[in-house]
């Protein structure tokens, strides 16, 4: 039986000049999986997620290999993988402040998701977007669903995105810093349902996060993007409790300031990999 | 939305307000006297006065403008000086003639400018994207005049497959009506419709490289479908704007236009009165103008409310 989602050597390159934003990366995903993509902003992890969607813009050029449940989507044409796009596989967002279309009611984004791919009318849909409003945290379903995104808070819209991405019970899930534009105490509480939604549903969860303590709550494996490059992959505990890598030990060594000694120099992700590129 | 209607219309009001006490003065200060022109070079001072105070020139200007504004809210436009003959009857031909330039000038540009608009923006990176952007560029640089005169001489006096110059009715004959506008349209579309080009391209880009584009992207709609379904409306949030400032524009533009193709609209009438002295007429003329645009771009404030939640919402407070 082949996996859920295997990635092979997947590079992407951008415009004229052709800079490399990913590079030879491989990564391989079960069923209900849930691995965690980490690294600097600018390393790739966002550009990885896109270029297996399908959705980077038309400057990228993506070599290698894609295979979903073993058949090979990466160069599929747009119409094709907009049928497994939202069904089999979806994206929760890091801006919730602009994925949401601004002219739409929250309720109706969500049932256009079931419209397109079950054939739903809005009517008959209705009972079942207010459901999964309530199922991803959102209190009062009826006046979120009947509310444009700028009439809700930050926390809600990102709810209402995770509720566009889940509602067809997609096998995959991409988070992409889903919890970055929100505070502390709302990132807990979203993050909390969003666990609770993949259990439910069984659905591998591929997670994007600059921040190792979110990842860490969430994944069971992490995979570390340095330059485009994967840097080291392993289970949470091995990578996060002993990080084979210099470049690893940076990230955990400077995420884990109770370390620090008051008034000495805060360690930098460069007093460990010092050699730039290759580590 | 009763609140934001009624906040627009009162807006209009006071703006047709002020725009009436600008039009009036303006007029007055114009060089040159009616009881002048009217009896000529050799009329006594004691006849100009005799006239002067049978027009009623002699009044205090507060008295003739609210004299003016009262018969305008009437329905009375006035009687030229001149001629003897009422403005409504004066203007009820001409005022078709510009009408149906506008009119056609906005549907051409708008039926041009919006599909290459589009392809322009969708094919931004490809050489026939590029080519369109740069013809519009072209088109906006061209005067709508200069390319009246060149119709002219390449489709009516080379070719002559239309007339040059003229009018015929609508309703004398519907062929020879449309044959006689074409060239003034065309001349004015090439102008306003690249710059509209322009306006839609950019409006698109920007849609396009919204976030919530890729989310609809993200959930199963192929790019066209999201473009369609989550762009258009806001990209015609935009558009509306444009396309109201546009059809202002366009009654200047027919005005030049008009000139060119020898038409008898309201651009020429008001170039008349004015070299007659005949200041009722062109101040009730341009105050019609002036009440188009006017109204052009309170249906255009109205539309803007009812495509966006976020300027209603903004209303209620």
């Amino acid at each position: 039986m082949s996996a859920l989602l295997e990635v092979r050597d997947l590079s992407v390159r951008f415009g004229r000049h052709r800079t490399l934003a990913v590079d030879r990366v491989s990564l391989t995903l079960d069923e209900g999986d849930r691995l965690g993509l980490v690294g600097e902003s600018g390393s790739g992890k966002s550009v990885t997620a896109l270029a297996v969607l399908g959705l980077l813009p038309e400057t990228a050029t993506v070599t290698g290999s894609v295979r979903w449940q073993g058949r090979e989507i990466l160069g599929l044409p747009d119409r094709e993988l907009a049928k497994l796009r939202g069904q089999e596989f979806s994206m929760v967002f890091q801006e919730p402040m602009t994925a949401l279309d601004p002219l739409m009611k929250a309720g109706r984004q969500v049932a256009e998701v079931l419209g397109l791919h079950r054939g739903m009318a809005r009517g008959a849909s209705r009972p079942l977007v207010l459901e999964m409003l309530a199922a991803v945290g959102l209190a009062d379903p009826v006046r979120i669903a009947d509310s444009y995104p700028h009439q809700l808070s930050g926390g809600q819209r990102q709810r209402v995105l995770m509720a566009m991405a889940l509602v067809n019970r997609p096998d995959l899930v991409v988070c992409d810093e889903p919890t970055t534009a929100l505070d502390v105490t709302v990132q807990a509480r979203v993050l909390a349902t969003l666990d609770e939604r993949l259990d439910d549903a069984g659905a591998a969860c591929l997670f994007i996060s600059h921040d190792l303590a979110v990842v860490s709550q969430v994944c069971a494996r992490v995979a570390v993007l340095r330059h485009g490059r994967l840097v080291e992959q392993g289970t949470t505990a091995q990578v996060l409790g002993a990080p084979q890598r210099p470049y690893t030990r940076g990230l955990v060594a400077v995420a884990s300031l109770e370390h620090a000694e008051p008034g000495s120099r805060l360690p930098l992700v460069d007093d460990f990999a010092r050699d730039g590129g290759a580590s | 939305m009763p609140r934001v209607v009624l906040g627009r219309l009162l807006t209009l009001v006071l703006s047709l307000a002020g725009a009436s006490v600008l039009i009036f003065l303006v007029v007055q200060a114009l060089p040159g006297d009616l009881a002048q022109v009217m009896l000529g070079e050799r009329a006594t001072p004691a006849q100009i006065e005799a006239l002067r105070e049978r027009l009623g020139l002699n009044r205090p200007w507060v008295v003739r403008y609210l004299d003016w504004v009262g018969d305008m809210v009437r329905g009375d436009l006035g009687t030229s000086a001149l001629s003897g003959l009422r403005v409504t009857d004066l203007v009820a031909g001409p005022i078709r003639v510009t009408g149906w330039l506008v009119l056609w000038s906005t549907l051409g540009s708008i039926l041009v400018a919006l599909p290459l608009g589009m392809w322009s923006a969708l094919r931004r990176r490809h050489w026939d994207g590029f080519a369109v952007n740069a013809l519009s560029q072209f088109g906006m640089a061209v005067p709508a005049f200069l390319a009246g005169i060149l119709l002219v001489l390449v489709v009516a006096v080379r070719w002559g497959w239309l007339p040059a110059n003229g009018y015929v009715p609508l309703a004398r004959d519907p062929g020879e009506w449309a044959r006689h506008l074409v060239l003034p349209v065309v001349s004015l579309v090439l102008v306003q419709g690249a710059l509209l080009v322009r306006y839609v391209r950019s409006a698109f880009v920007e849609v396009l490289t919204e976030d919530h584009i890729t989310t609809a992207r993200s959930v199963g709609w192929t790019k066209l479908a999201a473009l369609w379904r989550h762009g258009m409306r806001q990209a015609g949030l935009s558009l509306v704007t444009v396309l109201g400032l546009q059809v202002a524009s366009l009654f200047v533009g027919a005005i030049v236009v008009e000139n060119v193709f020898v038409l008898p609209g309201l651009g020429s009438m008001v170039l008349r009165a004015v070299v007659q002295r005949d200041f009722i007429v062109v101040q009730s003329v341009v105050m019609l103008l002036v009440v188009a645009v006017l109204v052009v771009n309170t249906v255009v404030d109205l539309l803007q409310a009812v495509l966006d939640p976020r300027i209603r919402a903004k209303e209620q407070r």
